[in-house]
């Protein structure tokens, strides 16, 4: 038993044909081969149609035999992993694979959707920009979504593993045909660490499937011997199934390994960021198709890759073959069909005649060659039934009047072998069209790139082993490479090429260019009609390249249709920049492990582990989770929320703000920096004293507030707000570094040094004193402003007598790795005195209740302290600092800037909600906004803080809040609703 | 993505760095006029070609430093201190993708 499917060969190729592996295609159980790719298996059971076109649904079938395949983008799913658009031709076959068809309802050889090809007039390039404007595009826009689109996303959880790796290598080759074995193996000679990555499960490219010689043996033991000794060297590193996809400054590349996408544990992804010192690329070329009315039927398929099916897969792509092309190579095509013993019906030649050994070999099996001609059009639905041929007058651009239709299953074409230029590109190399050679060709590039063989036109074997084994020489040397007309004698060649690519009109019938995207040789001449001539408008506005395969057997057919239309020569019209990903990359495997708590990392406070005891609903605040507020029984968060506002304006509140930006400053001129930093005068605090301060940047523009404390004349303490405590310390560091590098100091952040546990309440003094320690905590000996530090219930502690609450408030730190049992500890002690846990939406509801202000929310990027009312506190300042200069321009100093104040709603019960409009009635227009909002449980009702225009000025007045369409009155008033004169915090 | 070597660690990727802007930017006293601040805040260089900016070894040493780097090519052409003198530097652009360079219009912020 050696065959599995209708068209595999009786021998030949290079499967396993004693292990079968069994798949279902749209529900259809099917047998291969280990060896198999999907494609080779779909094939030779005789599976024509494997999808329905992206706009027109029309029948697609196999069309390539590489990463070029515009038709055969399939569903794919392995043990419940589905992924979509998987091109079956780069797919190993995989036991109990699931292969569905995409883009057709209710099946892939009934298609409902075949009813906008039969409308396809309707259906022009720009369709969408023209047609879908009136009222507007948002009319159209989820029915045409819904039409749209092509490949269903898989739902559920990914389970496949990513990783992503790094590699660093003296040389990197890319793609490992001949040329790149070549350059491997003598840069590996020459002492060079190499990488060597290839797309296919096997090293050898396309010499894997022809039948040629390389250097005077068979290829597959010569391919063998490059092999084993690059297996041997010690420093050589060799990836299979890994497609390199981008290539990006100073030689960094990236790439997507498949390699272990099968394994047993489950299937794995490794995404490569590759940093190579020289780097060639082997990367081959791309055969490109011939346009003719009807050349998307299944049946008709790339000359090499029909050839790729029949030596390395054992599958004839049909009974009955014919080969259009305008080149030599497609010759080998009709021979190794021939001498499989499968009919070939015809080549169909462009040209007048062939390379002298091609015109032998056509004599000895006497195959029937149709000179000056071209197929023109072809028959069939769901097969291929005929191809109409037609002579060719001798400008190329008319036909004869001899039209003859020759009936065959398979069309084989080739207009010649396109470099696959795209990583060059990508690399910044520039590329141009050549046309005595009839392709695209690299041409310089200002990275340390050489690119070797098939990707530069060296077609034949001898050529791909010389220019690989010479770049490969150069590399390992470190010499530069050199622009293309600089260099080495290079061996490119024709094929014996003539460059006509699209047989002459007859009719209306349509000629596909890109078969991914279905543009039409009409939608250019559309586009030419309507001026779109420049190459990336002709691209943008019939969408040619633009589809999932980027172009790979479209563009230059687009150019040379374009080329056709407007008789500039195809050398002329310049090329599309090519850019990463050359091949689709899965998001996931760019992300590696860095998802979820590994992308952004939760930060936990000291005391986490106590919030979380004891019913502390977790938020996000600034990366860190942080008790939002702490639940009793049954009770709501709101009645915590406002419970725990009661508890500390009664009796005593407990708040971790450990967060807290901290950054000690040391040095003799400490307080000379930070007087340049401060809006507020620094030099004259007294050692022990605390001072609240604002950072602006040079903009004037306020982007942090904080208390700072002098520990001693030469030795101070930043305090910043907890989302800022990074970039605050980077802040201050660059303006020393950079800025004042004279100034003798030392900044060290130390916020996850210290646990800030602040005691806010009445009751805060009380509970201190009866804790033993050396700090006195008598009003009089420490008032508030002030700082202490000395021993506490046995711990070291720094104490500020600040408050954000407007409360007797003490904010103790004390070493992080203790704060837990320092928690303990006060919640124990302070029982009796009604002490309660707080959490961060109390915290905000207090500091509102005082109108403090909250940077961030409070303000925005255009917020200056003259704004917030700090204008005197500006005046008073001596000397500059950061900012200041700013706030002396006349716009600065506008009073009809939006200024912060309190707002009241009128109305009892009445509520503001923050990100509401203050609005003025003629002209309709916004005045301001509300910042912060909450109901008050101190004061009953709801308070509010805004920046409004001319705020200041406006104190009492009665004005419009609109909210979402709804309009409420409010007061306008300072923005300090409890306790204004500050008796109790500083009581 | 540069690599980049820093004067204090040697050769690294560029993720561990974060890009300052331009460096060499004088800050101006505070009784200057408007437009020479003004200068200061916004205008930048913007060359095509050689470019004088300043990097900070953010995951690495935390010490900032200079680059001289070709906007074109991305090719690194010194890596120098804190503080220490613009060198002199010739084009690597090649000829034909470089642009004359543009002079910043006030003479007040050149350093
Ligand atoms: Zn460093």
């Amino acid at each position: 038993m050696s065959r599995s499917g209708a068209h595999r060969v009786e021998k030949g190729g290079q499967l396993d044909r004693a292990r079968k592996v069994s798949f279902t295609f749209n529900g259809r159980a099917l047998v291969g081969h280990v060896g198999d790719t999907l494609a080779s298996a779909l094939l030779a059971n005789g599976i024509s149609v494997v999808s329905r076109s992206f706009k027109y649904h029309r029948p697609r079938g196999i069309f390539s035999a590489g990463v070029e395949e515009p038709n055969a983008l399939l569903r794919v799913e392995i043990d419940g992993l589905a992924v979509p658009l998987v091109r079956a031709t780069l797919q190993p076959l995989v036991e109990g694979m699931v292969v569905t068809s995409e883009n057709c309802f209710p099946s892939v050889d009934f298609d409902l959707g075949r009813i906008f090809d039969r409308v396809h007039g309707l259906l022009p390039a720009g369709f969408y920009n023209k047609t879908f404007k009136w009222p507007n595009w948002h009319t159209y826009e989820d029915a045409v979504r819904r039409m749209a689109g092509l490949g269903t996303l898989p739902t559920g959880d990914d389970k496949t593993s990513f990783f992503r790796h790094h590699l660093r290598c003296d040389v990197l080759v890319v793609g490992a045909g001949i040329a790149g074995l070549a350059a491997a193996l003598e840069a590996s000679r020459a002492g060079a660490q190499v990488a060597l990555i290839e797309q296919d499960g096997e090293l050898g490219g396309r010499a894997l499937h022809e039948r040629v010689q390389v250097e005077g043996r068979t290829a597959k033991s010569w391919i063998d011997a490059a092999v084993s000794e690059l297996a041997r060297a010690p420093r050589v590193r060799i990836l299979k199934r890994t497609l390199v996809a981008g290539y990006y400054d100073h030689n960094v590349l990236t790439a997507l390994d498949l390699s272990d996408k099968e394994h047993p544990d489950g299937s794995v992804q490794r995404f490569w960021i590759i940093r190579a010192r020289e780097v060639v690329l082997a990367t081959g070329a791309i055969e490109q198709p011939l346009v003719f009315a009807h050349n998307d039927r299944p049946g008709i398929m790339l000359a090499g890759a029909m050839r790729t099916y029949l030596n390395r897969y054992g599958v004839a792509a049909g009974r009955r073959a014919v080969i259009a092309t305008n080149n030599d190579d497609a010759y080998r095509t009709a021979f190794d069909l021939h001498d499989a013993g499968i009919e070939v019906a015809a080549v169909v030649d462009a040209r007048t005649n062939a390379a002298r050994n091609i015109e032998e070999g056509i004599q000895q099996r006497g195959i029937k060659v149709l000179r000056s001609s071209m197929v023109v059009d072809t028959r069939g639905s769901t097969t291929l039934k005929a191809v109409a041929v037609d002579e060719l007058a001798n400008d190329g651009r008319s036909l004869g009047a001899n039209r003859v239709w020759i009936p065959c299953d398979a069309l084989a074409v080739s207009s010649g072998w396109n470099p696959t230029v795209h990583l060059y590109s990508q690399a910044g190399g520039k590329v141009r069209y050549d046309s005595s050679l009839a392709c695209i060709l690299p041409d310089n590039c200002r990275q340390r790139v050489r690119i070797v063989g098939a990707a530069n036109a060296e077609f034949a074997v001898s050529s791909a082993i010389a220019s690989g084994t010479h770049a490969g020489r150069e590399a390992a040397a470190e010499s530069r490479p050199v622009p293309r007309d600089a260099g080495r004698e290079h061996r490119s060649e024709t094929n014996g090429i003539r460059a006509v690519r699209r047989a002459p009109q007859a009719s209306a019938a349509r000629q596909w260019v890109d078969l991914l995207h279905d543009v039409t040789t009409s939608d250019i001449e559309l586009a030419v009609r309507e001026n779109f001539v420049a190459v990336e408008h002709l691209k943008r506005y019939t969408t040619n390249g633009m589809a999932v395969d980027q172009g790979k057997t479209s563009n230059l057919n687009a150019l040379a249709v374009l080329s056709d239309l407007t008789g500039r020569g195809i050398e002329t019209l310049g090329t599309t920049t090519y850019r990463p990903q050359f091949m689709p990359v899965t998001f996931g495997a760019i992300a590696g492990g860095a998802t979820g708590d590994l992308y952004v990392p939760p930060r936990h406070m000291p005391a986490h582990r106590w919030h979380v005891r004891h019913g502390a609903q977790l938020d996000d605040y600034g990366g860190w989770k942080r008790p939002a507020c702490y639940l009793r029984g049954a009770e709501t968060r709101e009645a915590a929320i406002n419970r725990e506002v009661q508890a500390v304006r009664t009796a005593l509140g407990l708040f971790e703000g450990s967060p807290l930006g901290k950054i000690e400053v040391r040095g003799p001129d400490a307080a000379r920096f930070l007087h340049r930093i401060y809006m507020n005068n620094v030099t004259s605090l007294q050692p022990g004293k605390v001072r609240y301060g604002l950072m602006l940047n040079e903009n004037g523009i306020v982007i942090d507030d904080g208390v700072f404390a002098c520990l001693s004349p030469e030795h101070y303490l930043v305090s910043t707000t907890g989302a800022n405590a990074e970039r605050i310390a980077g802040w201050l560091e660059e303006w020393h570094q950079c800025e004042w590098p004279d100034l003798d100091l030392v900044l060290m952040p130390v916020t996850t040094q210290w646990a800030v546990l602040t005691l806010a309440g009445a009751a805060a003094r009380t509970l201190l004193q009866q804790l033993p320690g050396d700090i006195d905590f008598s009003a009089a000996a420490f008032p508030h402003m002030n700082y202490r530090e000395g021993q506490l219930a046995g711990r070291r502690a720094r104490v500020q007598r600040v408050s954000f609450t407007g409360e007797l408030s003490y904010e103790i730190s004390v070493p992080a790795n203790e704060a837990e049992a320092f928690w303990d500890e006060l919640m124990q002690r302070g029982a009796q005195l009604g002490i309660a846990p707080i959490g961060l939406e109390a915290w905000l509801v207090l500091r509102l209740e005082k109108g403090f202000l909250h940077v961030g929310s409070d303000t925005d990027g255009t917020t200056n302290p003259l704004d917030l009312g700090f204008g005197a506190m500006v005046q008073k300042k001596a000397g500059d600092f950061v900012g200041r200069r700013s706030l002396l321009r006349t716009a600065d100093q506008e009073t009809s800037r939006r200024q912060f104040v309190g707002l009241e709603p009128v109305e009892a019960g009445a509520s503001l909600v923050a990100g509401a409009h203050v609005i003025s009635t003629s002209p309709k227009r916004s005045q301001g906004f509300v910042t912060s909002a909450a109901f008050s449980p101190t004061l009953g009702r709801s308070i509010g803080l805004g920046l409004l225009e001319r705020g200041h000025a406006r104190i009492d007045e009665i004005v419009t809040v609109f909210d979402e369409g709804r309009t409420l009155q409010a007061r306008v008033v300072k923005p300090a609703f409890f306790d204004p004169a500050g008796e109790r915090m500083n009581g | 993505m540069l690599q980049i070597s820093c004067p204090y660690c040697g050769v690294r990727d560029e993720e561990e760095f974060r890009f300052g802007g331009e460096s060499h930017v004088t800050r101006p006293a505070l009784d200057v006029d408007d437009r020479v601040w003004a200068d200061y805040l916004f205008n930048r260089i913007n060359p095509k070609g050689i470019a004088y900016e300043r990097w900070l070894h953010s995951y690495g040493c935390g010490r900032w430093f200079n680059v001289a780097r070709d906007t074109v090519t991305h090719e690194i052409l010194a890596v120098y201190l804190m503080g220490a003198a613009k060198p002199q530097l010739s084009e690597v652009t090649p000829a034909r993708e470089a642009q004359p360079k543009r002079v910043r219009t006030s003479e007040g912020s050149l350093s």
